[in-house]
């Protein structure tokens, strides 16, 4: 065939310039382990929600004014008078709650598969640099709205470097640029929120992808698929990214933006937990609200800090409860990667963590009493057990044979057709046919089903099971 | 495995802790009854307006949003003098506020969002004469409110009366001296005032929800032939 025009310039650009060696080396050679499952993909859905943010972040700030006498009125300025405002706005609130949903869920993904180990500890850095970041950037946007608990949220936060000795006063103003928040904090929040941090993110995020792709994903089995090659060298269980991730991320994408629909256009406000009720009153320093609490995504943290005694080593055991994050690839001493192979052990413990992190979460959006604070101290302890104690429980760790190749995942169908086989089964388990059939209805009425009532000792014998099952999967 | 349910209960059982605060009375919101929220406009300009503003939505908006005509709405709803292109102005000052109040009266285009509808109901049903305050009133929701009763000639005088039963004690307001309106058509006279404070909080509440069944009927088509193109791709992947 002639080459036309057209194609002569994308070859003469292509000649000067790499995309076709980028595009391969990160999509189409790229090869990913085949059996990728749910929770493989949060990473493309984190970032989705980056562009998304930064997307929707740009248009805000055509309208947004960052001053502490014009910010909370702009703000309802785009909510009502700017075209679209209101969507572009519940697009950036509600994103940054998905945002820390869906990392937290790929966080919790890098834990459970062993994600983080050898020879992906980088990896695992640099995601937890994204994290921090992250949590910078989402901090210093929440007190851009300039409501009350923007002000308020931001002060007490603040006002935690204050504890730290010598030079903490003077650390807080210098962060502040005031003796309270006031404008001049507003302002540079404000130049962090939307050119600094989410410079170092996006970096962030092309260091921890390109990391990512020299070392090769990890996958539910937790094997290394470089290890086995065909002829041809390619890895046996891997398959190229594009297209099969891609079409394959697609279907994750779709699943994520009816559940980020359904928030913007019927609950923006998630019952007070995406934007909170005490943040539609405009900041006021004269008067603080009776009870101050960060947005759910930091409360776990907060909850933390609340639960130490002391101011200093609380703000310590914050940050502590941070920075033992960065440190898990050295903690955990077990060889072995997936917690499909790991003994009951990990499993306890990690099933431990996640309720005393949501556990920690929900105290954290409830004033203090005295049980809370009970129930906070339990958790923390169990928060910070669960990372300095893994040197030692991760030893004793009675792990399962790892397969030399990936197993077979099965499809979604299969699951769904499994369960509809079951059915009549467990129907049949859990009811009983009523001794005297009615004889009056329609005849389809008389069919099985409706003859039977609820057997209890049926559904005794099914919750059993479960409970059995339950217990065995955490050995 | 026991301690860890144990650990679980507790975690549950937490929720049910102290929570003292007086149980709120709820209101009915319908944002499609327009009838409602000319009547709710109407009360609000009428009985709030003189201290409270609402900066943030115009007479014309209001018009538009509740299929009224804006002529008629300058006519029958805005206060004298204002253009169908102003905000929801007060016409007392600041000093003046400060003087008699010993506070300026907040901007209400959001209290319904800071506040929820049950309180704002509840709130404007529960004032009751109570001699030891200076403006004479006190109010059961918002303890010692700097408010008066801007209703009460419409609601009459409340009365609180403690009430004891097994459960314990408990403060029930009785009406006295009844107003100009029956308890149902106050009833109803508070409900739509808070139904148009709900709109305001969020003008575009309707049409966000008429949009979203689009954005999440074609979402789910878009997940269909996502899946089916990833089925397609798939197929030969073993």
């Amino acid at each position: 065939m002639k080459p036309t025009r057209l194609n002569a310039c994308g070859d003469w650009v292509l000649d000067r310039f790499p995309v076709t060696k980028f595009w391969n080396e990160h999509m189409a050679h790229y090869y990913a382990p085949k059996n990728f499952n749910f929770w493989y993909f949060f990473g493309s859905l984190a970032l989705l929600v980056l562009v998304n943010q930064i997307i929707t972040g740009i248009l805000l700030t055509m309208n947004y004014k960052p001053d502490a006498k014009l910010a909370f009125d702009s703000i309802e300025y785009i909510m009502r008078d700017v075209p679209w405002g209101w969507l572009v706005r519940y697009m950036h609130s509600t994103g940054a709650s998905a945002f820390f949903i869906v990392i937290y869920l790929h966080m919790f993904r890098g834990i459970m598969y062993g994600s983080f180990k050898h020879p992906r500890e980088l990896i695992w850095i640099f995601g937890m640099l994204l994290f921090v970041a992250l949590m910078a950037e989402a901090f210093m946007g929440y007190l851009l709205p300039w409501g009350q608990m923007s002000y308020w949220g931001a002060q007490v936060i603040i006002s935690l470097f204050s504890a730290i000795p010598v030079i903490g006063d003077d650390l807080s103003l210098w962060i502040r640029g005031d003796y309270v928040i006031a404008d001049a904090t507003l302002n540079r929040f404000f130049a962090f929120h939307v050119i600094a941090v989410p410079l170092v993110l996006v970096m962030l995020v092309f260091m921890h992808i390109v990391a990512l792709h020299e070392v090769g994903s990890n996958n539910p089995d937790g094997i290394e698929i470089k290890e086995s090659k065909d002829p041809w060298g390619h890895p046996v269980d891997g398959i190229p990214f594009h297209p099969y991730y891609t079409v394959k991320d697609i279907v994750g994408v779709a699943v994520f933006l009816l559940f980020f629909a359904t928030v913007i256009f019927y609950m923006p406000e998630m019952g007070g937990y995406f934007l909170e009720h005490a943040n539609f009153i405009p900041a006021d320093p004269m008067k603080t609200p009776e009870h101050i609490a960060p947005v759910w995504y930091f409360t776990p943290f907060y909850s933390v800090l609340r639960a130490i005694p002391d101011k200093f080593a609380g703000v310590i055991a914050m940050g502590g409860s941070i920075v033992v994050l960065f440190l898990l690839p050295w903690l955990d001493r077990c060889p072995v990667k997936s917690i499909r192979y790991r003994g009951g052990i990990f499993k306890k413990a990690l099933f431990l963590f996640v309720v005393s992190f949501i556990a920690l979460g929900y105290l954290g959006t409830q004033p203090v009493t005295p049980v809370a604070t009970i129930l906070a101290r339990l958790f923390t302890t169990i928060y910070f057990g669960f990372f300095l104690l893994m040197p030692i429980y991760t030893r004793w760790e009675k792990t399962k044979p790892v397969p030399k190749s990936l197993t077979k995942d099965h499809s979604l169908e299969e699951q769904l057709h499994a369960i509809e086989e079951q059915i009549p089964a467990f129907i049949d388990e859990i009811t009983e046919i009523k001794p005297v059939a009615t004889e009056i209805g329609h005849p389809a009425f008389k069919s099985s089903f409706f003859n039977r009532r609820p057997n209890p000792v049926g559904i005794k014998n099914v919750a059993t099971r479960l409970a059995k099952k339950l217990i065995e999967s955490l050995d | 495995m026991k301690k860890l349910l144990i650990i679980l209960l507790l975690t549950l059982s937490f929720d049910a802790i102290a929570n003292e605060e007086i149980e709120l009375q709820s209101a009915n919101i319908d944002l499609s009854d327009n009838e409602s929220l000319q009547r709710g406009a109407k009360h609000f300009v009428t009985y709030c307006l003189g201290c409270h503003s609402a900066k943030h939505i115009r007479y014309l908006r209001i018009a538009n949003d509740v299929g009224a005509d804006p002529q008629k709405v300058l006519k029958d709803i805005a206060p004298e003098g204002a253009s169908i292109y102003d905000q929801l102005h007060s016409a007392m000052n600041k000093h003046d506020a400060e003087k008699w109040f010993g506070t300026q009266p907040p901007d209400l285009s959001l209290i319904a969002r800071s506040r929820g509808p049950d309180w704002l109901y509840s709130y404007l049903k529960s004032y009751y004469v109570d001699a030891s305050k200076p403006l004479g009133v006190n109010n059961l929701v918002f303890k010692d409110t700097a408010m008066p009763n801007p209703l009460w000639q419409l609601q009459g005088e409340q009365h609180a009366e403690q009430r004891k039963t097994i459960y314990g004690e408990y403060t029930k307001l009785v009406i006295e001296e009844h107003g100009t309106l029956s308890e149902k058509d106050f009833d109803l006279f508070v409900n739509d005032l808070v139904n148009f404070l709900v709109y305001v909080g969020e003008p575009v509440q309707l049409e966000r929800q008429r949009i979203g069944k689009y954005v999440i009927l074609f979402l789910l088509l878009f997940l269909v032939i996502a899946y089916l193109l990833k089925k397609e791709f798939w197929q030969d992947v073993h």
